[in-house]
């Protein structure tokens, strides 16, 4: 069964209802955390039209993401980065059997309404967009779409499953095709999550309470992830992957799953990329198999990639202190 | 004889189908492992396999990276007991379509002789919980979780109806083939996969 914790049962998101005279329950927990489940091992591809998410599905993508922008695109461009034309991503569903995800605004709860109602899969609150609000996300409890954000530690991605967040990913930086960051976040959360459970084996509630107020997070959450040993949600990478080698190692520091922003669409082998992406994730452990997806790629095609200390933009620390 | 239950972990829900069939296991005091089958090689030393949920093309199409897909037909067409979860069951079924996108092309087992829509439910808004029965297999009442579920709209002749949610057949046996288009692993409720563990068990003995 699914690790339910932090979960709220009075959240305005459950509709309970009669179907053809049958009582249901809808955007309960385990609907929303369970549909994160069915991703699990699997690639999640930003594409920005109906030809790149068939690309996408034909490749093996569990699910596609649709944005008006690829990140290194939103990067180049400035301004203010909004959620996706939502002729185009229903265009989109249209097309594909696969989920279909899109991105809104940290914060911009009509944004995710607006996305709610087009029947989104899943909505990413994501800070590759402008966010509307640095200090309060989306009370994800009122959505009966589940919702998947990024967090750069476990302080944050336990903030964002007390808000409501049915599946975590790391931010990496996003549009810059340099692993560096996601790699850096997922093994602080891996360190963290080392450290409570040891705190919590040793008996010291103490201890767990000043790690509580520290994450600014109820100790409800810090005892029962340091029970369990992990994040109550599945995990992602994200942010930054652009190779099948990127894809393999993350999966391998036990990340659920990839998202893949502009590594696929801004490299000039796009399709083969998808391929390979896809073989190396599922594959991860054996080798041979990520030689042979590492062969299927050209390196003089892969995105430029930018060095992530002198970007003028850290779109990581975008709502990270709320 | 100890009994090897697998869950094929190519892609999806594979740790909870573990963990509910070593609950299994426990429940009925039979001795077995479980463990996860990615290779054709682990494949042969299984007794019974959950194709879980996930993706079904993801699933169906990295199965023939290495020759599985194949290999788990013969397996199965050989009387090795299977049970497909929603993708597991789309997998193993003969035709396909989609409730919005219509005919598509997707790698199958071609095993079950059901007519199968996928996401006929609704996308994940519409995704639900309610409570159905299998009584002919003793369970009379069960929380099925159904995610962008499947559902059944006509079997072949031989193909066993376990049960119906409003009108759309939701679970189906064949002889060593079952099919259901809800989630029994996310919930704390073993009694499937029971029946699953006691059905391999009876089959191997």
């Amino acid at each position: 069964m699914l690790p339910l914790y932090g979960e709220r049962r009075d959240a305005r998101g459950i509709i309970s209802e009669k179907l053809a005279s049958i009582d249901t329950l809808r955007g309960s927990t385990t609907l929303k955390r369970g549909f994160a489940h069915m991703q699990k091992n699997g690639v999640i591809m930003d594409v920005t039209n109906v030809q790149q998410a068939l690309i996408a599905q034909e490749a093996g993508a569990v699910s596609v993401m649709v944005l008006d922008k690829l990140p290194s695109e939103v990067r180049k461009a400035g301004g203010v980065a909004r959620t996706a034309s939502i002729k185009i991503i229903e265009e989109i569903m249209d097309s594909v059997t696969i989920p279909v995800m899109a991105k809104c605004r940290i914060g911009h709860v009509s944004e995710a309404l607006v996305l709610q109602e087009t029947d989104v899969d899943m909505i990413d609150e994501s800070e590759v967009l402008t966010p509307a609000d640095e200090l309060r996300h989306i009370w994800k409890w009122d959505f009966t779409t589940p919702f998947v954000n990024g967090a750069r530690s476990l302080a944050e991605a336990l903030r964002r499953i007390e808000e409501g967040a049915s599946m975590i990913r790391t931010k990496g930086e996003p549009g810059t095709g340099n692993v560096a960051e996601a790699i850096t976040h997922i093994k602080k959360v891996n360190d963290e999550l080392r450290t409570i459970k040891s705190i919590y084996d040793s008996g010291d509630n103490q201890d767990l309470v000043r790690i509580a107020r520290e994450f600014k997070v109820s100790y409800d959450i810090v005892e029962q992830t340091a029970k369990l040993g992990r994040l109550p949600v599945v995990n992602f990478a994200a942010g930054g992957i652009a190779t099948p080698a990127d894809a393999a190692y993350l999966m391998s520091l036990g990340c659920d799953g990839i998202f893949v922003g502009s590594g696929i669409f801004n490299a000039t082998d796009a399709q083969e990329r998808a391929n390979a992406i896809v073989l190396a994730t599922t594959f991860w452990n054996e080798s041979d198999k990520v030689k042979e997806a590492q062969k299927m790629i050209d390196e003089r095609q892969s995105i430029h990639g930018l060095d992530v200390k002198t970007l003028e933009l850290r779109m990581q620390d975008r709502g990270g202190l709320a | 004889m100890s009994l090897n239950l697998g869950v094929l972990s190519i892609q999806g829900d594979v740790l909870e189908n573990i963990l509910s069939l070593k609950s299994a296991l426990d429940a009925l005091d039979i001795d077995g492992t479980v463990t996860s089958v990615k290779t054709p090689d682990e494949l042969s030393k299984i007794d019974g396999l959950i194709i879980p949920g996930g993706e079904s093309t993801t699933i169906g199409q990295l199965s023939m990276v290495n020759g599985l897909l194949k290999i788990l037909k013969e397996k199965i067409e050989q009387g090795m007991p299977v049970l497909g979860i929603c993708a597991g069951m789309i997998l193993l079924s003969k035709t396909v379509q989609d409730k919005v996108v219509g005919k598509i092309n997707q790698p199958l087992l071609n095993i079950l002789d059901i007519k199968l829509e996928r996401n006929s439910f609704g996308r994940q808004r519409e995704s639900f919980e309610s409570n159905i029965s299998l009584n002919s297999i003793g369970i009379p009442s069960f929380n099925g979780i159904f995610i962008r579920a499947p559902s059944i709209s006509d079997v072949g002749s031989n193909v066993e109806i376990l049960s119906k949610f409003n009108e759309k057949i939701i679970a189906v046996k064949k002889n060593n083939v079952i099919g259901v288009a809800f989630h029994p692993e996310l919930t704390s409720d073993i009694s499937l996969h029971k029946y699953f563990v006691n059905l391999t068990n009876t089959l191997k003995n």
